[in-house]
């Protein structure tokens, strides 16, 4: 009967897929065991003042749980986005359950934040509170590390990480993603319908992959740690980065212009994410997107280092 | 959609001490179920939001079935429905008893 979900529940982080789980598995095996604390849970009922416009079917915690907890015995904020309800994406009490985690973060200033992202952007139901939401998210960020907490964001759902989620992302001190975690802004049929085919062909998946996937953002240093695909490996790069991870400061933040445009120069001229990886030294780049994980990681070590200077 | 409550006697108690559990995520042909220890131990209150309209007499049997095979007195379930095959259901309502029956 319900045997096989019971074993999945109680399986090891090292035996569930990221991808596969729901957010509230990911959260539970993500932190230290029993050690999470949800705030305004699914019993609260926050549930969307939009959706029932639209005769929609809400979710008691519309997509999102945040709360407390410890990652080898530290204090941790999380927030979790469930990408199998409407897409991940944040409508107006999603957003605002964010937002209220990151300013909890600023207010006590050291406790880092982990955001585990799984989304298509905003909820186009909810399109202005949406909106408003992301900005106010971005904002929340960037004042939670001026007052000295780390947010990082991981990156490995369904949903990829798109629309404002992959601005929000832009904004974190630093990114963890799994081969499946696509991060970008406008998705393939996106660009497909306001560019033309030629442009991004959306039905090309090799194509989708290879520009949004996990391996290209980290071979351009857009994502710090590369992953395998399951809890126990985003538990470990999370553990690490936070450690990694250096002070928010201006300089910070010129030493990012500084790699943006460098990124710029390098490769401005390149028409495909393989050209992109030649130009970076990786020996036979047409072989990447077949690499197993550990022999990419080895691969992405050599040609990119990581400098915790920037974001 | 279509919001109804069905409320049952129940045999006995449902075990386990934990308050509240929730299972499920609402997507289509799937559902979460909220379920909370707030009803009198010999009750059973199941609320139901669901898209699809028209299927009372089947949720009236599932919800049966449910009760008499499960007997979760002292505990109110709240749905929201995406959806779900009426199997999918007695399984998300079966997880969930199960779960306020774990130790937190």
């Amino acid at each position: 009967m319900s045997t096989t979900s019971m074993q999945a529940a109680i399986a090891p982080a090292a035996l569930t897929s990221w991808y596969e789980a729901s957010a509230r598995t990911r959260v539970r095996l993500l932190l230290d065991p029993e050690s999470f604390m949800e705030f305004v849970g699914p019993e609260k009922r926050e549930v969307s003042p939009h959706l029932k416009v639209f005769d929609l079917p809400e979710q008691f915690d519309d997509g999102i749980l945040v709360g407390h907890g410890s990652l080898g015995g530290s204090s941790v904020l999380i927030a979790a986005q469930e990408g199998s309800f409407m897409g991940g994406a944040f409508g107006e009490v999603h957003g605002a359950k964010l937002t209220g985690l990151l300013r909890a973060a600023r207010d006590i200033g050291s406790m880092p934040v982990l955001i585990l992202f799984d989304t298509g952007g905003v909820r186009l139901q909810e399109a202005n509170a949406g909106e408003l939401a992301i900005a106010e998210i971005m904002r929340a960020v960037i004042e939670a590390r001026s007052a000295g907490a780390k947010v990082i964001g991981l990156i490995g759902g369904r949903a990829g990480c798109y629309g404002g989620g992959g601005l929000i992302a832009g904004c974190c001190s630093a990114l963890a993603v799994s081969e499946q975690g696509r991060i970008a802004v406008s998705g393939p049929e996106v660009i497909e319908t306001n560019r033309g085919v030629e442009e991004f062909d959306s039905r090309d998946r090799a194509l989708v992959w290879r520009t949004m996937g996990g391996k290209h953002r980290r071979l351009l240093g857009a994502a710090d740690a590369f992953v395998d695909d399951t809890i126990q490996a985003f538990r470990d790069a999370a553990l690490v980065l936070l450690e990694q991870v250096g002070g928010f400061e201006l300089s910070t933040l010129t030493n990012e212009q500084v790699r943006l445009e460098a990124r710029l120069r390098d490769f401005g001229s390149c028409a495909d994410a393989v050209d992109i990886w030649t130009a970076e030294g990786v020996a036979d780049a047409g072989a990447v997107p077949a690499l197993p994980v550990n022999q990419f990681i080895a691969v992405a070590d050599h040609v990119r280092r990581i400098s915790h200077d920037t974001r | 959609m279509e919001d109804f409550s069905l409320r049952h006697d129940a045999r006995q108690p449902a075990g386990g001490a934990r308050k509240m559990a929730i299972v499920g995520v609402v997507a289509s042909g799937n559902l979460e179920v909220l379920v909370e220890r707030v009803v009198p131990e010999r009750e059973c209150l199941v609320e139901i939001r669901t898209t699809a309209e028209g299927f009372g007499a089947v949720w009236n049997a599932v919800v049966a079935d449910f009760v008499d095979r499960y007997s979760p007195g002292g505990l109110k379930f709240s749905i929201n429905d995406g959806g779900a095959r009426p199997d999918t259901v007695s399984l998300r309502l079966a997880q969930a008893v199960r779960l306020m029956e774990v130790e937190q």
